[in-house]
């Protein structure tokens, strides 16, 4: 297969950098492809990791991203288990730790983020846990039995879904969020409330406007959360779960231009025209908002993927694509198109008392920005399409059942 | 190995032995076959594993239940056809040794 002398690093096997490599060979390049990793496994999806893996409806097989035979079958060299510490720009090769130099004609960064840790007093206990990695999900997995507390620092979308897995196994979960609701960062308060409800109703303790004093332990193990009012709150194990912060650091050491993320343009191409960056750890243009944004997303990372190996192949570059995102709680699913930039008014589709409803967020003259939808896929589907053609609908219309989804989106 | 055949958009045939019980979706991620995107992974949540069913299939697969989220994912996929299909719902047995799936023009 390899006729092409030359070379792809990617630097970082998750999800956007196994697929960076997969969409090269879809996409015909010839050349080597060397994907370089810091886990011991295969590329993998994380989504599960905090749903389906955590309540052990996931095998290794069925999170991979692709079987062992496609890497070797597609002639993907894989560095596993072992890292980039530097780039050498000038000479256009990679180091990894053993001192080792690995040239390349167009590198790709796929470096990911990681979890934001808490700078507090016992945050290096045992059985304090993060969820980004595999072995973080089956370290979460070993404590959460029937009967464990988990305190949850961060009311997020790995917190609440980690909370949801860990119901689902009979533990006992107590969620601690800063700010006065869950979701602060990435949902509307109508959201925050209906999902903070229904965890209530879960049996999940949600403290909100809670600030974390002190990880408290003994013999170098959690026993509960101090909150800042004094309180505590015993638990067995504590996930912290308070946002991530994008890996740049090979990037800016470089000279690359960074700017929470690596700064990226529509081709996923860096200001070295050789290096392009994809995933959670870029900066990137948001076209249908004409802003500058950092995603954490599958559905970007595949992006982005495809941007950079159509922009390496000589392709015509992708038609951009919606932003959107996806969680699964118990028996909720809820799915976001767009983001709610500018808005000004929200429109309610359905009855959120029955948990079957669409949140649209408007701007000023009407414009769609974004629509969050629970359990409701017409929704999620029209609105992306509303989303994506810029389409403006008043609240009346919106709000009108007996208009169709079809009729809106039209 | 029940074989299924892919055909891209652009006519390009692939012909792939799938293990029962995976998905149709993911014989194709698994080969590489270009042309389904399968951004969420097989939770039927995105609609970017569409594809048409052969008319010679279409009885034996069936459409999707009517106000499954199936069925309402692809009431709004890109250019669905009476023979839409997700391939991340249908699960490969023996009955499906033959099958032929065609991609549509895009996922997005």
């Amino acid at each position: 297969m390899v006729q092409d002398s030359r070379q792809i690093v990617i630097a970082g096997a998750g999800h956007a950098g196994g697929s960076a490599a997969a969409m090269l060979r879809q996409l015909g390049w010839q050349g080597a492809i060397v994907l370089i990793g810091e886990e011991p496994i295969l590329p993998y999806q994380r989504p599960p990791l905090s749903k389906a893996w955590l309540k052990g409806e996931a095998t290794a097989e069925s999170l991979a991203l692709r079987p062992p035979a496609f890497y070797s079958d597609a002639a993907i060299g894989l560095r596993l288990d072992t890292r980039v510490t530097c780039i050498d720009r000038p000479a256009k090769a990679v180091l990894l730790p053993n001192g080792e130099a690995v040239s390349y004609d167009y590198l790709i960064l796929a470096l990911g983020a990681r979890a934001r840790r808490l700078s507090l007093p016992g945050a290096d206990l045992g059985g304090v846990l993060e969820l980004r990695t595999a072995v973080d999900a089956d370290r979460l997995k070993a404590v959460l039995r029937p009967g464990a507390r988990l305190a949850v620092v961060g009311g997020g979308y790995i917190g609440l879904e980690a909370a949801a897995s860990a119901r689902a196994l009979g533990a006992e979960v107590v969620i601690i969020e800063r700010e006065s609701r869950v979701l602060a960062r990435v949902a509307c308060p109508i959201l925050s409330d209906f999902f903070q409800a229904f965890h209530r109703r879960q049996g999940v303790t949600i403290e909100v406007a809670a600030q974390v004093a002190a990880l408290e332990g003994l013999d170098g193990r959690i026993t509960g959360v101090r909150l800042g009012d004094g309180r505590v709150v015993p638990c067995d194990a504590a996930l912290i779960g308070v946002g991530a912060v994008a890996n740049e650091e090979l990037a800016r050491d470089a000279g690359l231009t960074c700017a929470n993320g690596i700064a990226v343009d529509l081709s996923a191409r860096t200001d070295d025209p050789a290096i392009f960056a994809i995933g959670d750890c870029t900066s990137r243009p948001l076209p249908l908002y004409g802003r500058i944004g950092r995603l954490e997303s599958v559905p970007n990372a595949l992006e982005q993927a495809k941007q950079a190996a159509a922009s390496i192949c000589g392709k015509p570059a992708p038609a951009p694509e919606v932003p959107w995102f996806w969680s699964d709680q118990y028996d909720l699913r809820l799915q976001i198109a767009g983001m709610p930039f500018d808005t000004t008014e929200i429109a309610v589709r359905g009855d959120i008392s029955t948990g079957t409803f669409a949140l649209f967020h408007l701007t000023a003259d009407g414009t769609v920005q974004a629509v969050e939808a629970v359990n409701a896929a017409p929704e999620f589907m029209g609105g992306r399409r509303i989303v994506q053609r810029r389409k403006r609908l008043t609240r009346v219309q919106i709000e009108d059942v007996s208009i169709s989804m079809h009729e809106l989106a039209a | 190995m029940p074989k299924i055949t892919y055909i891209e958009h652009n006519g390009s045939a692939h012909a792939i032995e799938v293990p029962i019980g995976k998905s149709v979706m993911q014989g194709a991620v698994d080969n590489n076959v270009p042309g389904i995107d399968a951004d969420c992974g097989g939770e039927c949540a995105c609609a970017t594993c569409h594809v048409y069913i052969d008319a010679a299939w279409l009885d034996r697969i069936g459409l999707p239940v009517p106000g499954s989220q199936e069925a309402s994912m692809l009431s709004f996929a890109a250019v669905t056809q009476p023979d839409s299909r997700l391939s991340c719902q249908i699960h490969v047995t023996d009955a499906h040794d033959g099958l032929i799936v065609r991609m549509p023009e895009g996922q997005h």
